[in-house]
């Protein structure tokens, strides 16, 4: 059971995700501090661990700063759900064993505030608020795989 | 089958004869770049790991740019961490404090960057090599931990894209004004994950510095990379200047490569554009926003920092007064020495302008201009996103060094026509 947070916006990038002037520090709990503050200076109260965020086309666009990734796992979000996602921010995601989840009309799919539960498995959101179950497709075997050993350089360890 | 260069690069990258947009490969990473922000975190992740910490130092182009010289207490320590490792492992191409610059105008500058080789870099504008015919790409630190480690990464073929430059720019239109369009035309994600390949007659006429601007903001457009195919202008730039001197390869797109979409800048047409907040895309004639007051004008940045740049700023300051607080930011050591012998350095002074050290600065909201609550700056950098030079509520507006130049002058948004005559 996850509270959804609903941006209705397009091209949310690294910048709003996590601000520069943060970026003095590779501390996730501390990045996390500033999580998708200069979008919502509110998330961090909003937000509990297991939530979720969901968001319109190109997400995480701008910077190739894994910190966005870092800020959005240190606050304990579960899953990014996008109507698309920009393809750093993506590859970032796998390789930090997160997972991002790309669903068409997100945004109108699932409200503000909405109860969802999301099955990585078998790719569906149970929209618990609206009683709707939302299939979305999975991402490749390959990312699956590098997702389920922990990431990139856990991935590779077990390769070596 | 015939393929784009960007293809050729990956094929020859992971010992096949072909590879197809889509397909997953593991290739070989010639250059890995590595600067203050993102490599302290991929040192520290490789050390956790247990991994074996480095594959051929020797591919390492080491670099502080973001927020060197320290500007702060953490960042001192994360510029310690990055220097350690540096030192310890003997990476023979570091550039500490004095001999650094920012990261994409150092590494063509100091010839690190040779034409069919594959370079990643913790930074999104690693893009920028794409000009001297590489396949270039940004990737966070775990991706550039994986490199470093390992030599290699796994990368999906991209589809590409061609952009044709036709035309020749007229006087007062630059390649920054080029990129703005591209941008504008196709979106912030209208290259999403391609390759942007750019052709054309106007390629001729574009120095290698502002070809540099043109495959910088790839990213901007949400593209993996951007390519131009070598010709005499990146040869004569290479010549003496590679670290590596050994023959390089040189690959043309076939004529029947297959493109997933296609772009054209009329370049005959073209007018000074400037992005208005906050998106990198909102490019509007300087006709139509011209007059709007500013507070602040940046020139510099791994887009527009380059010797070339700073003369066309010169030239535009020259015996004139900034209206606005004005900060040029030199890209690189070599660049800040050329500007000093060439005069520019006293032009600036005299024009009441602030002169840096070579720094990502502020061009990120770092340090040595911030912008304010309610700031307006007028910058030849790259992202315009809210808060990327400051405050949330302050404004970016992006141009070519001669509009910002011209702006600082008139304290507003200004056409640089006039002021180049």
């Amino acid at each position: 059971m996850a509270t959804a947070h609903v941006y209705k916006r397009d091209n949310v990038n690294t910048d709003e995700i996590i601000p520069a002037r943060y970026l003095n520090t590779d501390d996730p709990a501390e990045l996390a501090t500033h999580c998708m503050e200069d979008l919502d200076k509110d998330f961090m109260n909003k937000c509990k661990p297991g939530d979720v965020v969901v968001c319109g086309d190109d997400f995480g666009c701008g910077s190739s700063r894994e910190h966005a990734v870092w800020a959005i796992k240190g606050a304990q979000v579960k899953a990014v759900i996008a109507q698309s996602f920009a393809r750093i921010f993506f590859r970032n995601c796998i390789n930090c064993g997160f997972y991002p989840i790309e669903l068409k009309d997100a945004v109108n799919l699932i409200n503000d505030g909405d109860d969802i539960d999301i099955d990585l498995v078998n790719g569906v959101i149970k929209n618990n608020t609206q009683g709707k179950d939302i299939k979305f497709n999975p991402l490749p075997e390959f990312a699956i795989n590098i997702i389920d050993n922990g990431g990139l350089l856990k991935h590779i360890s077990k390769k070596q | 089958m015939p393929m784009t260069i960007t293809e050729k690069i990956f094929a020859a990258h992971c010992g096949e004869n072909e590879v197809k947009p889509g397909q997953l490969i593991e290739a070989e990473v010639d250059i890995m770049m590595c600067h203050d922000v993102t490599t302290p975190p991929a040192i520290s992740m490789l050390k956790n790991a247990g991994i074996p910490p480095i594959f051929d130092p020797d591919r390492i182009v080491a670099t502080p740019d973001h927020f060197q010289p320290a500007k702060d207490i953490k960042s001192a320590e994360l510029l310690k961490r990055f220097d350690t490792w540096c030192r310890e492992n003997n990476l023979k191409h570091y550039y500490p404090v004095g001999k650094a610059g920012v990261c994409h105008a150092l590494l063509p500058e100091q010839g690190h960057i040779r034409p069919g080789e594959i370079i990643v870099g913790g930074d999104s504008h690693t893009c920028t090599y794409g000009a001297l015919g590489a396949f270039s790409s940004g990737v966070g630190s775990t991706d550039l931990a994986a490199a470093i480690a390992t030599g290699s990464l796994w990368f999906r073929v991209p589809e590409s894209m061609k952009i044709t430059l036709k035309g020749s720019l007229k006087h007062g239109v630059f390649s920054k004004d080029i990129v703005l369009d591209v941008i504008r035309q196709i979106g912030t994600d209208g290259a999403r994950y391609m390759a942007m390949e750019y052709v054309g007659d106007t390629l001729a006429e574009l120095s290698m510095e502002s070809r540099m601007t043109i495959t910088n903001m790839a990213i901007e457009a949400g593209g993996k990379n951007a390519i131009m195919a070598v010709d005499d202008t990146v040869r004569e730039y290479l010549k003496g200047r590679l670290k590596n001197d050994a023959p390089y390869n040189e690959y043309q797109s076939d004529p029947d490569a297959e493109y997933a979409s296609f772009v054209e800048v009329d370049c005959d047409k073209l007018e000074p554009l400037v992005a208005l907040p906050h998106l990198p895309s909102n490019g509007k004639p300087i006709g139509e926003v011209k007059g709007m007051a500013m507070d602040q004008c940046y020139i510099g940045s791994c887009t527009n920092g380059r010797i070339e740049d700073l003369r066309l700023a010169a030239q535009i300051m020259k015996g004139k007064q900034v209206a606005i607080r004005t900060i040029i930011v030199p890209a690189t050591p070599d660049i800040w020495a050329a500007a000093l012998k060439e005069g520019l350095l006293q032009i600036f002074y005299d024009a009441g302008c602030v002169v840096s050290a070579p720094t990502c600065g502020a061009c990120l909201g770092g340090f040595m201009g911030v912008l304010a609550a309610g700031d307006k700056c007028i910058s030849s950098t790259n992202r315009n996103f809210v808060g990327r030079m400051g405050h949330p509520e302050s404004e970016v507006y992006l141009a070519s060094p001669a509009t910002a130049a011209a702006s600082a002058i008139e304290g507003k948004l200004t056409d640089p026509r006039p002021y180049l005559n």
